[in-house]
């Protein structure tokens, strides 16, 4: 192992209490934590002022096993209790980390929302296309006629484009990558961790225990080739036809946009109201 | 705020005085959704919260509403939200969520007649029991009854502070009659009533654990960014927050959660008492109804009926004491509600002397009279 990792684990990670993991061999969530890290400890920032917020499922476990200030709040809502959080405390950085199920489905209303208010709350959200933890049933990413635990013969239903949507709902910078592209996995967090506003970087991952399996993708290697194979760079995407793009994704950054901030707008108010406060 | 404009009489509603209980405790943070009859909270915070430095946000629903008190509570700063009904129903969740990971916070359920939809307009005290059970799986939780303005200040400073003390959340019972009454009200000055923090810890962090027990069973509780950097989760956890599936830990996490409200319940269990040191009679009730019975145990009293009234502040823990107390003394016990007899259930459930308990139950979306608690009375 490098000294580089090896020095990593042990700055960042409660190596010594909540080890084993519970994520399957093979699991993207790692690369995801490793990215994060990396670019946290890149832009040097303080252990004590990260706050890292989960909703549920496999992507849920991940606050547990690092150090900081750590939240596993309920399915869905992690972006809800990362509001109050931000609101309170503003001089922290709150990150939340969720799956495609908790941040599109049971948490799709908070997740536009969050991205129409604009808060400075990164969010982080791991899009394995199925239900990992509960046993393969289908999300709102599942592909059209993909089998889960819950479509067995067939998903008749479409996918959501979370980054798409993202950008329709207004997020300030949205951009999307794979656990196989790594290192652009890392310098698209590193960006969206230094961007005030909501930011949004999905990652595109391999759930080849419940979503592979059922799909002809068994394996990791599989799973990660398929993946290779189906980015699309925005910059190669703008010269394809549309329909050789059919079943393909882009990646890299969506939407860079500045727009006010919540948390800024709102201090505003405070310093105005305050200021009429004494005058009267 | 000097003393002297603090004591200036104010024409207020019920809902504009829990607002002022709030700010006088500390509340420095408030989300919630619109919803009828509660919004004046809402509205009234808005305009509040950034003159004194907190904070306002109105969220997307009522869930994220919960989720965010949370949030606020978890880096330090008092929170409340409020809303009725249907908005109480889809807290339940996060509600839960506060429980286990015992996060102070104030939740105001404004009731409207229900189920569901229900009358949004017209007073009911339909979600006693939700307020107790509402969320799945044992808990403790701290439900308090408001009944005139005056109380609206009062206990709502009182359930913040109980909530800072047992890290527990605090439901405030109010319903359309008392949130939409306007009384001429004095509010007290900040010397007159007491203001509890949340202990935090005085250890150096690599010495924090975090649900460690105590003798009272509540742990002091460290913001967000204070350096103690630890975990905080819904599942079942060990003293240090960290799941957990040890039935040894699980029976000890759970244990201590009912064991800290027990302990307090001396102070918890808030009740008020009108002429039952002699009373042959008795009526036992809550919120709004509480009044019209204060007026109709004085009216009895002048027609040389021995009534008497319990006032039941905390539902629960349901203040079992004072209750049997009364009914030990009494032959009978009337137990008017604008429900279908959800605090008659608890008060039977007590009863161990055989004494006559009589329900009483308006559904109907109208407030409880004085003349027909009377009524009620005579036939006793």
């Amino acid at each position: 192992m490098p000294k580089e990792v090896t020095t990593l684990i042990h700055k960042y990670l409660r190596h010594d209490k909540k080890f084993p993991h519970v994520w399957c061999p093979g699991c993207g969530n790692g690369i995801v934590l490793g990215a994060m890290i990396r670019a946290i400890d890149r832009l040097g920032l303080k252990k004590d002022d990260i706050v890292l917020a989960s909703g549920i499922g496999c992507s849920g476990r991940m606050p547990v096993y690092v150090d900081f200030n750590t939240l596993h709040t309920t399915h869905g809502r992690a972006l809800t209790f990362a509001t109050g959080i931000k609101l309170a405390e503003p001089s922290l950085m709150v990150i939340t980390i969720m799956g495609d199920g908790d941040a599109t489905a049971i948490g799709g209303n908070h997740f536009i929302h969050a991205a129409r208010r604009n808060l400075d709350i990164n969010a982080i959200i791991i899009n394995n296309q199925i239900y990992g933890m509960t046993g393969g049933q289908h999300s709102p990413t599942t592909p059209y006629g993909c089998y889960s635990a819950t479509s067995s013969y067939g998903h008749i239903e479409h996918a959501f484009s979370i980054s798409e949507l993202a950008v329709t709902a207004g997020a300030d910078f949205v951009a999307r990558c794979t656990v196989y592209h790594a290192e652009l996995l890392e310098k698209l967090i590193e960006k969206a961790l230094q961007r005030s506003g909501f930011s949004i970087v999905e990652v595109m991952s391999n759930c080849h225990i419940q979503f592979g399996r059922r799909n002809r993708m068994g394996d990791p290697i599989t799973m990660m080739k398929w993946l290779r194979d189906n980015a699309v760079t925005l910059e190669k995407a703008s010269k394809m036809t549309p329909g050789s793009l059919k079943g393909k994704f882009t990646i890299g950054i969506l939407a860079d946009v500045e727009k006010p901030v919540y948390t800024k707008e709102y201090e505003k108010i405070r310093e105005k109201t305050q200021k009429s406060e004494k005058v009267k | 705020m000097t003393s002297n404009q603090s004591k200036k009489r104010r024409l207020l509603q019920g809902n504009e005085a829990i607002v002022e209980g709030a700010l006088a405790a500390g509340c420095r943070f408030f989300a919630g959704y619109p919803i009828t009859p509660a919004s004046e909270i809402s509205e009234i915070l808005s305009v509040r919260m950034p003159q004194v430095g907190g904070t306002f946000i109105q969220m997307e629903d009522e869930i994220a509403s919960m989720g965010a008190i949370i949030g606020a509570s978890l880096a330090g700063v008092k929170s409340m939200t409020a809303t009725s009904g249907p908005g109480f129903s889809l807290m339940q969740e996060n509600l839960g969520f506060a429980c286990a990971a015992e996060v102070p916070c104030v939740v105001v359920n404004v009731m409207r007649g229900g189920p569901s939809t229900g009358l949004p307009t017209a007073p009911s005290q339909g979600d006693v029991l939700q307020a107790r059970w509402g969320t799945h799986g044992d808990h403790p939780i701290i439900v308090l009854a408001v009944s005139t303005v005056d109380d609206c200040f009062e206990i709502t400073v009182r359930a913040f502070n109980l909530s800072e003390k047992y890290r527990v959340p605090v439901i405030i019972l109010s319903d359309e009659m008392v949130a939409h009454t306007r009384e001429s009200v004095i509010l007290p000055s900040p010397d007159e009533f007491e203001v509890i923090d949340r202990v935090t810890p005085s250890m150096p962090p690599e010495w924090y654990i975090p649900y460690e027990d105590t003798s009272r069973g509540v742990s002091p509780m460290a913001a967000f960014g204070e350096g103690y950097r630890y975990h905080v989760t819904g599942l079942v956890h060990d003293v240090r927050g960290f799941p957990t599936q040890r039935p040894e830990e699980i029976e000890a996490f759970i244990s201590r959660l009912f064991r800290k409200i027990t302990k307090g319940f001396d102070e918890i269990q808030m009740t008020s008492s009108l002429m039952t040191e002699d009373a042959e009679v008795a009526v036992i009730t809550f919120g709004s109804v509480a009044r019209s019975a204060r007026r109709a145990v004085i009216e009895a009293r002048g027609q040389n009926i021995k009534a008497g009234l319990l006032q039941l502040i905390t539902l629960f823990p349901f203040p079992r004491h004072p209750v049997e107390e009364v009914l030990r003394q009494c032959r009978a016990v009337l137990v008017p509600e604008m429900n279908m007899g959800q605090i008659s259930r608890e008060v039977k459930r007590v009863n161990t002397e055989g004494t006559h308990i009589k329900k009483y139950n308006r559904i109907d979306g109208q407030s409880m009279t004085p003349d027909e608690i009377l009524v009620q009375l005579m036939k006793l």
